[in-house]
């Protein structure tokens, strides 16, 4: 394997709290020397000047549709979308057809993503059977064939003594049990946010409830059993509230938050704009301030994209018929850089912590660092070259965004997976690939 | 397809300006006339085609489209979800393409979904009229209600308050729409579980009883309660929703005369209103039901291009 040189670029590394002018000498996978001037005769030179120096983003709740619907995404196409949005990692949802709930399922993923060779992808495994809500998953073999979390991601976990005993399962294999908030008796029928938009388009409402009371639950919970939960796509101001309360009293809890939440709000469903569609639903103003808040001060872990592919014809339907979710992996830099750093929440180094080494800590992956030794896995982005969002140009099999059209700061130039480069700026998707 | 003063498409009356509702009230005007003759018909669109695409069961607006349409000579022809292809799995969006593949002019549609009417008018060429999209608006029995009560007295500074289940309706959006427009004041009045979230911050007034309601009220306009809302949770019992929010003959002893009582059918009698109310010299519901053929054939008219100014003459003169 050929070395790779990144030189020139602004090395952020908030696993050391570094952040300066070094380069980066990547050797055999790994990471040789971090230094100033470096210089290696046979390696391929990356200039990095001008660009930001990280270790590659991680992604805990991504959903890569294969198995079952591979005509929306497979791993392969995932991961290369993933690549192409600096990540290196991400960490795929079980609720695919057949579920992810066996350690075969697990396997499966695990050696899809192998022969894709571009983002490395981590199984997430399902917390019951069938995501049904009724019996644990075989947390010990799904671990074994390569899980780094459990979830029942789509849906709740159904009562709170299958989270409870999910919880205290999880503490013998060190793994957080990651929770999609949503009381669906709440919840059902909703297809937006509950509060005037919805009134004035004559849509079921999702109020914030839904939301607060699971997380309510969970925090107890997690506080009774000593588990690690960690919750998937935060959308209110009332979760951020009581995240920070809980973590103040040292319960073990973790949280992230997707880039539409932060970025935007229900007025984005007015037009009935189905890409404008998500669970949880895009809330209000107030709930994005503190969504940002909650970023910068640290209540809120990570920045996850919640990247949930659904084809064209899904998505061209009456709003109240079409599905929820929104393909994130290629927007997510451009999105956090303009909306966050050029927004005054996040400096840099704050935002390549919620990107790349805080949700490695929080699955316990081996990334979110470039110390001497750590996997070769980088991210060289150019936080001031601006782009326009053109799904057209997308390594995902699916388009719908709710950025097309946005004008973006942050470019990924080059994303580098186990030493070497799987991304280039002006790569563009096989024609055969997209639709 | 034309695009006369209203635009292409009637999708609602949030995006209307108030003289585009006067204007299509003042057409209304003339076309009232049209129904009171022997022989009911005006060539005003002869040669146009119009499907009436009806995706919910429906009878009084359906019914009204098509003798709006037979009375202005307009081709029609009337699909019904049962027996067409939208059993069949058919998109919405399909449906629309293959409609007008035949070349047709116009499509009054009636859907469950709300959005499915601006959905339709983003696709297709022809012009949309929404016939009630889900929840969201129905902006001709809006308009019918508009004339209604203009027919007796002004809208401007006219309380108008809507009982019942303003959640799930889309007959209370197109009348708040409207009447906040033309300069009325607005309640509503019904259990909170049928009440919108942020309703107030649409400049309407919330009342808990419906005794307040009347007694503030110049016109009530009572909404049909759904027999599912009780399944589902939202009011215990049609027993309990007419002892505590029926519009009932006591209720009104304590109302100014004039009081107007509207309803957009069909009635629950005995649930949302009392007989004795609906069949009353307060209620104007019939009334609603003739306005409803004239504002439909006013909305029609336009929307093909139709001249305001010449409606009068459009309408030829009377036959004898």
């Amino acid at each position: 394997m050929k070395a790779i040189l990144i030189k020139g670029g602004r090395l952020i590394d908030p696993s050391r709290n570094f952040d300066g002018l070094a380069d980066v000498l990547l050797e055999d996978g790994k990471v040789a020397k971090v230094g100033p001037k470096l210089a290696a005769a046979d390696a391929e030179l990356l200039d990095a000047s001008g660009c930001v120096v990280a270790p590659g983003f991680v992604d805990l709740h991504v959903h890569l549709r294969e198995p079952g619907r591979e005509d929306v995404e497979t791993i392969a196409t995932g991961a290369r979308a993933a690549a192409a949005g600096g990540f290196t990692s991400v960490c795929a949802m079980p609720n695919t057809d057949p579920v992810t709930d066996n350690q075969a399922a697990v396997g499966f993923i695990v050696s899809q993503a192998r022969r894709a060779a571009s983002a490395r992808v981590y199984p997430i495994g399902a917390v019951s059977l069938g995501q049904r809500g009724e019996q644990l998953a075989e947390f010990g073999e799904l671990v074994g064939a390569g899980a780094v979390a459990v979830s029942d991601d789509g849906r709740p976990v159904a009562t709170a003594h299958l989270m409870r005993t999910a919880l205290e399962y999880a503490l013998t294999f060190g793994i957080p049990v990651i929770d999609h908030c949503e009381d669906v008796s709440l919840s059902a029928g909703g297809a937006m946010h509950e509060g005037l938009v919805a009134t004035r388009l004559g849509l079921k409402g999702i109020p914030r409830s839904a939301e607060d009371v699971i997380v309510a639950r969970d925090l107890q919970l997690a506080e009774l059993t000593g588990g690690h939960v960690h919750l998937a796509h935060c959308s209110t101001a009332g979760a951020v509230a009581m995240v920070r309360t809980a973590k103040s009293r040292g319960v073990r809890v973790t949280a992230e938050v997707t880039p539409h939440h932060f970025a935007l709000t229900d007025a984005a469903c007015a037009g009935y704009d189905t890409h404008a569609k998500m669970n949880p639903p895009l809330r209000e103003a107030a709930d994005v301030a503190a969504l940002r808040d909650g970023l910068a001060d640290g209540t809120i872990d990570c920045i996850a994209t919640d990247h949930a592919p659904h084809h064209y014809d899904a998505k061209e339907q009456e709003f109240d018929n079409a599905p929820f979710g929104v393909v994130g992996l290629e927007t997510a830099l451009g999105v956090a850089v303009t909306e966050l750093v050029e927004g005054g929440v996040l400096d840099l180094p704050a935002l390549v912590h919620r990107l790349a080494t805080r949700p490695a800590e929080i699955a316990h992956l081996p990334a979110g660092t470039l110390a001497k030794g750590a996997a070769g896995d980088v991210v060289v982005f150019d936080p001031a070259a601006a782009w326009t969002v053109d799904p057209a140009r997308f390594f995902s099999k699916s388009r719908n965004t709710p950025f097309a059209g946005r004008k973006l700061k942050g470019v990924v130039r080059w994303t580098v997976v186990g030493g070497a480069v799987v991304h280039r700026a002006g790569d563009a998707p096989a024609a055969s690939a997209g639709r | 397809m034309t695009r006369g003063r209203l635009g292409k498409d009637l999708l609602g009356l949030e995006h209307l300006e108030a003289d585009d509702i006067r204007l299509i009230l003042d057409t209304a005007e003339p076309f009232k006339e049209i129904s009171e003759r022997a022989i009911k018909k005006v060539p005003v669109l002869r040669g146009k085609t119009i499907v009436n695409l009806f995706f919910e069961p429906s009878t009084r607006t359906r019914i009204s489209f098509e003798f709006a349409e037979k009375r202005l000579s307009a081709d029609t022809v009337n699909v019904a979800t049962t027996g067409s292809s939208v059993v069949k799995g058919e998109t919405l969006v399909d449906t629309a393409r293959n409609l007008e593949a035949m070349r047709i002019d116009m499509v009054v549609m009636r859907h469950g979904a709300s959005g499915a009417a601006k959905f339709l008018a983003d696709r297709i060429e022809s012009n949309v009229v929404n016939a009630g999209d889900g929840k969201h608006e129905h902006p001709t029995q809006g308009l019918l209600d508009l004339l209604t009560i203009r027919d007796r007295r002004p809208i401007a500074g006219t309380k108008v308050c809507i009982v019942g289940d303003v959640l799930h309706s889309r007959v209370a959006r197109s009348n708040i729409w409207g009447l906040l427009k033309l300069g009325a004041e607005v309640a509503v009045c019904g259990p909170q579980t049928l009440l919108p979230l942020g309703i107030e911050q649409l400049g309407v007034t919330v009342f808990r009883r419906v005794e307040e309601a009347i007694e503030w009220a110049d016109v009530l306009n009572v909404l049909r309660l759904q027999l599912e809302r009780m399944q589902a949770g939202y009011v215990p019992s049609t027993r309990e929703y007419y002892r505590v929010f029926g519009v009932t003959l006591e209720r009104l002893e304590k109302a100014p005369r004039d009081l107007l009582i509207l309803h957009p059918g069909p009635m629950n009698r005995g649930v949302e209103i009392d007989s004795r109310v609906a069949d009353g010299p307060h209620s104007v519901i019939l009334n609603q039901v003739t306005n409803g053929v004239a504002v439909r054939m006013a909305v029609l008219y336009l929307l093909a291009g139709g001249k305001p100014e010449l409606a009068e003459t459009a309408k030829g003169a009377p036959e004898r």
